[in-house]
């Protein structure tokens, strides 16, 4: 999964509040655990991807996610013994010993297994909606090389997937049993040792040894178009809801040694406006193309 | 003041016996456009990297000597500091381009430079302007096609304004079309940003017509530094393998030889000498209509009706039907995206046709274009039978002992050959079919042969995708042209290669496809036997093999 540039809001806003916009909808993951209000936020991120037009990719995170989210919560369940509602008992498990699988551990795992689906989903979306070149413009006052070892190291992921496939396809032309994992690794090896030395002399010659840190005031000023604001105004919003929820207790969520787990009125706005906020600045889709 | 000078610059490369450039003294004036000819080791690429700082900066060795790059001494300012005074473009497109976006990749060595914004973002629609990359400047780079990525890379070198440009066998990555293209922008560029520009090259008939001068290397020596005629005539004499076609046909007419098509044209035209033919017309006077090859022996290689469609995608071969005969040599063209690659790989079974059979009298041996990636053990002798070795030139016992990866790049590709072929039926390989997939991009003139050579002596049926004219005339009997995934056009390379351009020879271009003449020494054969007549050409190609 790789970024690309299309006619979108969250495309068209700067990368600094595409930034704060993704870390928004990863900071309220964090922050609230009742699953109404994971939900929401998960339910937004789908929604963002829509708008952006990245559902594609997503949806292929969401593939690798969701075994994640799996795995975490059956864990949970093995793992976790609080709670009083028992509705399996696995008797004495190697490992686990005395296991008793009960619902409020089973609910627990669930939430967290649905809160790493929606930070990997987070993360997804900033990949497939930031522009990585302007995060690397952002960053690199802080620390250059670092960041463009980091812009490299995603470049060359899709180059070396290719140099792969050719290996690959070069070892069904030999005739006779294929070679052994350990050659075609040293093989492998060798080639991306290869094209390293070949990128370090690409980079040399762009005068990457001789790099400055850039002064004050060395980006271009950018005045903030209707999608920056838009997009910054909603991380702010959401931040500022999941924290107000979290401070004030809006969202409750209790898995020992019952569930408990209210929706309230406050609670259910909370839940609604994280959505509207995160969505709202997909309406507006003027000046979206580049 | 010149903005390269070497003097007396020496270097040998760390743990290397012998210097790879020795000696080197030449100068390089301000917005001259140099030729570095020379075979593969002859020193070309060193002496760019001496004069852009890599030597000895990035690589390390022992260097002695001056290197002053627009009155910069290199022993004292590395690469990185050189690199607003020297554009530096390589062979890999893809190794090059580092950033995510060509916008990014234009503003890398300006910000590294530490330029103004402004300058920064001038600089880049200057340099996308320039290169007609406009419309790609916020394409993401894993997009872009080779070509494309060669001009942004250039873009990238380009943009800093710098003196000096040196460009390492640019075009040998990309497809013809792409690398006529590339050396097209420039020379607009010389003209334009009037930067001096040194551009090693092995196919010298690109370039040779525009440059300033010419310089020639051998074992690391400079052996020639003229004008591009001055030059020919060097080569014609001392060095056969970097004459170009259209030199080696006016020294073989005993005319002094000049660079470029047109120049040769005005030549012969002005002694008389140029066959009095409409090219197009001597193109169709030699081709007749031709149906597919059917031979009463079994094909060593038939498809029959090959589809390959790809789902939910375009279908990329569209019932190609060809049989080849055992020991039949035929060389597949057609432009990128015709379907030759794909073709290959169905013939070798490594893709499956999704309609349509393809049978086989023997193996088929498919050599890809990377020949390193065929080679995972430590020493040659444990690559390939002793047969295998043998019937491809490595049989020396010393090879044997050797790293695959220290041959030189012509013995790996005659290994990667050897690999594909053991155990098909040495000495021989009579059954066999041998396909190769642009066996000689990036190859000088000298391997080239020796490729040629090497197929035209074995026994096997012989199928080799490529956009190389030159090399299909040396070897092939039999050209198969693809378009659109199906097989356009069948018959023998003159039929295909003369009368045309793109497909076409130096030689049939100077010649307009007189005779079918494709390499010179046809073409002398063809002009001396039967100077300035439309109809004495025709009795001379009827009386010429021109087959290779």
């Amino acid at each position: 999964m790789s970024y690309r540039r299309r006619a979108s809001p969250l495309h068209a806003a700067r990368a600094g509040v595409g930034c704060a916009y993704c870390a928004a909808l990863a900071l309220a993951t964090l922050l609230l655990s009742a699953p109404v209000a994971l939900g929401a936020v998960v339910v937004s991120i789908a929604g963002a991807a829509v708008g952006a037009r990245v559902l594609r990719e997503m949806r292929r995170a969401a593939l690798l996610a969701l075994p994640l989210g799996l795995l975490v919560m059956a864990v949970n369940m093995l793992v976790a013994q609080g709670g009083l509602t028992v509705i399996a008992r696995l008797g004495n498990l190697p490992v686990f010993g005395q296991t008793d699988i009960t619902l409020e551990a089973t609910v627990y795992g669930a939430v967290l297994g649905l809160r790493a689906i929606a930070l990997v989903l987070c993360g997804a979306l900033y990949t497939a909606a930031v522009d990585p070149d302007e995060v690397l413009v952002l960053f690199r006052r802080f620390s250059f090389h670092s960041a463009l070892t980091a812009t490299l190291a995603t470049r060359m992921v899709p180059v070396l997937a290719r140099d792969a496939r050719r290996l690959a396809e070069a070892q069904r032309c030999r005739p006779g049993p294929p070679p052994s994992r350990a050659r075609l690794m040293r093989a492998t090896t060798s080639g991306v040792l290869d094209r390293a030395l070949d990128v370090a002399a690409a980079l040399e010659v762009r005068g990457y040894g001789a790099a400055r840190r850039p002064a004050r005031g060395w980006r271009m000023r950018r005045p903030w178009s209707r999608h920056d604001l838009a997009f910054g105004a909603a991380a702010v919003a959401i931040v500022g809801l999941a924290v107000v929820a979290r401070v004030a207790n809006l969202l409750p969520f209790q898995s020992d040694p019952s569930l408990h787990a209210p929706v309230g009125a406050g609670g259910a706005a909370v839940a609604a406006a994280i959505l509207i906020c995160a969505l709202l600045p997909f309406a507006d889709r003027r000046g979206i193309e580049r | 003041m010149s903005v390269l000078s070497l003097r007396e610059v020496t270097y040998t490369y760390p743990g290397a016996s012998a210097p790879a450039i020795a000696d080197v003294t030449l100068e390089i004036g301000p917005g001259e456009l140099v030729v570095l000819a020379g075979g593969s080791g002859s020193g070309k690429s060193t002496l760019l990297r001496a004069a852009n700082g890599l030597v000895p900066h990035f690589h390390g060795g022992v260097f002695a000597g001056r290197a002053t790059v627009a009155g910069m001494d290199t022993r004292d300012h590395g690469p990185g500091a050189l690199a607003a005074r020297v554009g530096t473009l390589f062979q890999d497109p893809e190794t090059q381009v580092v950033m995510g976006t060509v916008r990014a990749e234009l503003a890398l060595p300006l910000e590294n430079q530490g330029e103004a914004p402004a300058a920064v973002a001038r600089a880049i629609e200057e340099a996308a302007l320039a290169l007609g990359i406009a419309h790609l400047l916020d394409r993401p780079t894993a997009e872009l096609s080779g070509g494309e990525l060669q001009r942004v890379a250039l873009g990238a070198a380009l943009a800093g304004r710098p003196q000096l440009i040196l460009l390492d066998e640019p075009t040998s990555q990309l497809d013809p079309v792409a690398g006529d293209e590339l050396i097209a922008l420039l020379r607009r560029l010389n003209e334009d940003f009037d930067a001096a520009i040194v551009i090693a090259e092995h196919r010298l008939e690109r370039c040779l017509g525009f440059a300033d001068r010419a310089i020639a290397m051998r074992g690391g020596r400079v052996v020639c530094d003229a004008a591009p005629a001055g030059f020919l005539a060097w080569a014609c004499e001392a060095a056969p393998e970097l004459a170009t076609p259209g030199g080696r046909l006016l020294s073989g007419l005993g005319l002094a030889p000049v660079a470029g098509v047109k120049a040769a044209r005005s030549t012969l035209r002005a002694r008389d000498l140029l066959p009095d033919t409409d090219p197009f017309v001597a193109g169709a006077a030699g081709r007749r209509e031709r149906k597919p090859h059917r031979r009463a022996e079994e094909p060593a290689l038939e498809l029959d009706r090959v589809w390959h469609e790809i789902d939910r995608g375009p279908a990329i071969l569209r019932g190609v039907s060809l049989q080849i005969a055992p020991g039949e040599r035929v060389a597949l063209m057609g432009r990128n995206g015709a379907g030759k690659s794909t073709l290959l790989r169905h013939a070798a079974g490594l893709m499956r046709p999704t309609r349509g059979k393809v049978r086989s009298s023997g193996r088929v041996a498919l050599l890809l274009q990377n020949p390193t990636d065929y080679l995972v053990h430590e020493r040659v002798g444990q690559e390939a039978s002793p047969g295998a070795l043998a019937t491809v030139g490595l049989g020396d016992p010393e090879l044997a002992d050797r790293h695959p990866r220290d041959l030189s790049g012509g013995e790996k590709q005659r290994l990667a050959l050897a690999i594909v072929l053991d155990g098909a039926g040495e000495p021989t390989y009579k059954n066999a079919v041998v396909c190769l997939d642009e066996p000689t991009r990036g190859m000088d003139r000298g391997r080239k042969d020796e490729l040629a050579a090497l197929l035209r002596e074995l026994d096997a049926a012989v199928l080799v995708a490529t956009h190389d004219p030159e090399f299909v005339a040396t070897f092939a009997g039999r050209v198969v042209l693809l378009g659109e995934g199906t097989a356009i056009a069948d018959g023998t390379p003159a039929e295909i290669l003369a009368g045309g351009t793109y497909f076409a020879t130096e030689t049939a271009r100077i010649l307009g496809g007189a005779g079918g003449a494709l390499v010179a020494e046809q073409g002398v054969a063809i002009v001396s036997g039967s100077p300035g007549s439309a109809g004495s050409v025709a009795s001379a190609a009827a009386t010429a093999e021109v087959r290779a």
